[in-house]
């Protein structure tokens, strides 16, 4: 039970970072992105390139960061990756959803998210292969942190936490410190009304793409460091994020940050009555749950 | 020859089945503009209940309620009209992107549930021991499947009259009004979440319909015939068909079945043995660029939506030279 808690926490970490991004872009650009999960695994696959280009250029770097699984090359592909998903995020909205905007609806977005998200999963699946990878072959030791009851926590899950937590705060300082914090909820709030007061709306956009972006590729990378890679992890995560921005709140960053560590610790909680081969349902419950009892989330508000 | 015109007969049936799907997820989406991400679950359910109660007793599962086959398919229709009503009634009230978040998540859950629950239907080994209706008396060969076409057909132009008369009618009228402008529609005194409601299960019951044939057709329905694929499958074939127009989501049925069977056929056949395995990752991609480009340079589809002016006003007077 408590070692259920414990994953929980952890799994919420990675899911939290992913719906950080995905609320700011339902928030602004008003749709549903059933693509931004694909940005996990895009940040993912990029960061496991650059793992091994790095150890193979600079060998030094290949040693782990004790006691972790970590090596120095793959935190230095963590930070081009960022950079990366981060650019291809701009670049996705640029080449389609931009164009699909400036022609449709707003539902024309949700189904050119859902195009692009098969896209990019089989893209990645033709690239890699359709076998899992890892960014680590050596077996993680788990600490003990008790015997009885059993507890186990691996040096990597704490990192990834406090990991997770350090990115969070220093979007909390972005956010209510610097005026591009204010610019980004009057945008969220009004639109025009924004753009009167001198707010550049198209750099907005282009910030909350890269914001997102850049957050997902952690995600994607701490998801494969406690998981596995496979191509189509994407389609496992896209309905714990959504139901994190849910249940937090769309559009609340820190709706978010808490909805998806209920979600990681409603998911490993539920191990404990139901199957495991209903894990992927857990989401759904969660979201009409939420639904039914505060349909905004625990921090949204109605919107039309 | 046979073979050849058997193909045709196979071919054309799945085709018209899915036809029946789109035109449901048209009433949906092409005329009252909600968005279901779930398809597949309302096909599925009505895929599944029919199988459940029209067929034989089987160990292990639910089933064996042995239902005239006209009454199983009637339940399939209600299955997927309910699971779409409780839906529905959580989510029609709120902000779009919630009937679309939840639809998709109703389709992961059913999946889900009946790829683990082998009490209710047989898990990952799906619901067998369906007896086709009036096998005993046609047999299995090309004749039956030939009369199942006709059936299917009957069905399908049935399926789209109805949906005409639908549109054409005055709730037709009140669907696009609140499409369009739903405070407008709302200052007349008309409830859209309501409407909305009727619309959502209306289109549902039409996807457990063809649900229901489908499972019928092959006598057999498994977790692997709900995926999501078969929503994305279906969407393609609205938006190129057009949204809004009942011909354009037959056409775009047609079309894109013989695109997906001709590729798939294609990559069997001409790919390098060692590529095979990433044929479907190849067919999904071109589906996905089907869906992104349509969407990107002709959004209203190859047979666009014909806005109808219900009641043209008099002419004005400076027209008429006064």
């Amino acid at each position: 039970m408590i070692q259920n808690l414990i994953d929980g926490v952890l799994t919420g970490s990675y899911i939290s970072l992913g719906a950080i991004g995905l609320t700011l872009v339902m928030h602004i650009l008003r749709f549903a992105n059933f693509s931004h999960a694909e940005l996990l695994s895009l940040g993912a696959y990029v960061a496991l390139v650059f793992d091994a280009l790095v150890s193979a250029l600079v060998p030094v770097f290949a040693v782990k960061i004790a006691p972790l699984s970590l090596t120095w090359a793959l935190s230095a592909a963590i930070l081009i990756s960022m950079v990366i998903t981060a650019i291809s995020a701009l670049l996705i909205d640029r080449l389609v959803f931009k164009r699909v905007r400036e022609k449709g609806q707003e539902l024309s977005m949700v189904f050119a998210s859902f195009g692009m998200a098969l896209i990019i999963r089989n893209v990645i699946g033709l690239i890699f292969g359709l076998s899992p990878e890892l960014y680590s072959k050596d077996i993680a030791f788990a600490m003990i942190l008790s015997r009885d009851p059993l507890i186990l926590v691996k040096p990597d899950q704490i990192f990834v936490l406090v990991a997770a937590l350090v990115l969070m705060f220093l979007l909390h300082l972005v956010l209510s410190r610097t005026t591009f914090g204010y610019s980004l909820r009057a945008v969220a709030e009004n639109p025009s009304l924004a753009q009167v007061n001198g707010v550049n709306l198209s750099r907005t956009i282009m910030a909350v793409w890269l914001i997102g972006g850049g957050l997902a590729a952690v995600a994607g990378v701490f998801y494969g460091l406690s998981h596995q890679l496979i191509p189509v992890m994407g389609r496992d995560l896209v309905l714990p994020i959504f139901a994190a921005t849910i249940v937090g709140g769309i559009g609340s960053v820190y709706g978010a940050v808490l909805g998806g560590f209920i979600v990681g610790i409603a998911g490993n909680l539920a191990l404990v009555i139901l199957p495991s081969g209903y894990t992927p349902s857990v989401p759904f419950l969660l979201i009409i749950f939420v639904l039914m009892i505060r349909p905004n989330g625990l921090f949204g508000e109605a919107r039309a | 020859m046979i073979g050849v015109i058997s193909y045709l007969v196979f071919f054309a049936t799945t085709a018209s089945i899915l036809a029946i799907a789109v035109l449901g997820l048209n009433l949906q989406w092409g005329n009252t503009g909600l968005f279901n991400g779930g398809v597949v679950a309302f096909f599925g359910a009505g895929a599944y209940a029919t199988l459940i109660l029209g067929g034989t007793p089987q160990a292990g599962h639910l089933g064996g309620f042995e239902l005239f086959y006209p009454l199983a398919l009637l339940g399939g229709m209600a299955a997927a009209g309910l699971l779409a009503w409780i839906v529905g009634l959580l989510t029609l009230r709120l902000r779009h992107d919630y009937l679309a978040i939840a639809t998709f998540g109703v389709a992961v859950a059913f999946e889900n549930l009946m790829r683990n629950a082998e009490w209710l239907a047989g898990g990952a080994k799906g619901v067998r021991g369906f007896e086709r209706p009036l096998r005993e008396a046609l047999g299995d060969g090309f004749l039956y499947n030939l009369l199942f076409f006709a059936v299917v057909l009957v069905i399908l132009i049935a399926t789209y009259l109805f949906l005409e008369r639908l549109v054409a009618s005055p709730f037709g009228r009140l669907l696009r009004a609140i499409r369009e402008d739903e405070e407008a529609a709302q200052s007349l005194g008309k409830n859209p979440t309501k409407i909305r409601l009727t619309a959502f299960v209306t289109g549902s019951v039409i996807l457990g319909l063809a649900g229901g044939l489908y499972g019928t057709f092959y006598a057999f329905v498994s977790p692997q015939d709900v995926l999501p694929t078969l929503t994305f499958q279906i969407w393609a074939m609205l938006i190129v068909g057009g949204a809004g127009n009942n011909r354009g989501a037959i056409f775009g049925a047609f079309l894109i079945w013989g695109a997906w069977t001709a590729s798939g056929w294609a990559l069997s056949r001409f790919a390098p043995v060692e590529a095979q395995l990433y044929t479907g990752s190849v067919q999904f991609i071109l589906i996905g660029s089907v869906i992104v480009g349509m969407l990107m340079w002709r959004p209203q589809g190859l047979l666009p939506e014909k806005l109808v002016v219900s009641q043209r006003g008099k002419t004005p007077l400076v027209k008429q030279g006064v």
